[in-house]
């Protein structure tokens, strides 16, 4: 009983431990850039707070906005909103209990990146 | 033999003691945003740049209000409780404490401003 050194038992393979992967990679993707959205909402709901203020508070959040530090949060979000939404779509699939062969993983994954850059183009081209 | 039914057997159980319920609600949300968020990226996209008076004549129209209503609304209940999964996973104790009542707060925060302005605008 005098030992109270913890027993060293063998941890269970983490993050490190494995070779990255598509599956993984867009999985970790997933999580990232759905809480990292929080950026974009804020300034997107300071900028419609700012225009039901008025115009002189609207000036300022617009400002902000649309200057190049709003293009590069509103651009990074839209991206980050199509791979959210790709990526959301896949996990309804998958939890349909679909596509969870490697194969078939792997094809999703490649459409949920290239298909979220390519939504991002054609929503920058039409907006 | 067992009299109690398979959903009464599961009921309670799990470690977070509320079974599937955070996944459904997930699901749900997801479902739900599927169908809202592209319309409003449109509408928020061809507003933004836009001048004062123009942002607000969009705003204060029903569809756009509404829907920027519904997706701020369901938006952000889906951000708190995927917030709320990342923080259990990765904070312990205290600190997970006060991360989730961080991120509950600040959705309830953006939900209520958005609400106002949108309020504001329209009438």
């Amino acid at each position: 009983m005098a030992n109270v050194k913890r027993v060293e038992r063998p941890l269970s393979p983490h993050l490190q431990i494995y070779r990255w992967q598509l599956p993984m990679l867009t999985s970790i993707l997933t999580r990232i850039t759905g809480n990292a959205l929080i950026v974009g909402v804020l300034l997107a709901v300071w900028w419609l707070f700012a225009a039901a203020v008025g115009p002189e508070y609207f000036a300022i959040a617009d400002a902000v906005a649309t200057s190049w530090f709003g293009d590069l949060v509103f651009t990074g979000s839209l991206w980050a909103v199509w791979y959210h939404y790709l990526a959301g779509l896949r996990h309804l699939y998958y939890d349909a209990g679909k596509g969870l062969d490697i194969p078939t993983a792997e094809k999703l994954g490649w459409g949920v990146i290239i298909g979220s850059v390519v939504l991002t183009v054609i929503t920058i081209i039409l907006v | 033999m067992r009299y109690l039914t398979d959903r009464k057997r599961a009921e309670g159980k799990g470690a977070s003691h509320t079974g599937t319920e955070h996944h459904w609600y997930m699901q749900i949300s997801a479902v739900g945003l599927a169908f809202l968020v592209p319309t409003f990226l449109f509408i928020f996209g061809r507003a933004l740049g836009q001048g004062h008076d123009a942002v607000l004549a969009v705003f204060a129209r029903p569809f756009p209000g509404i829907l920027t209503a519904l997706v701020l609304f369901i938006g952000m209940r889906h951000f708190n409780k995927g917030a709320i999964m990342m923080i259990e996973d990765y904070a312990r104790g205290t600190s997970r404490k006060l991360a989730v009542i961080f991120v509950t707060a600040l959705s309830y925060l953006v939900i209520a401003v958005g609400f106002y302005a949108l309020a504001k605008i329209a009438l």
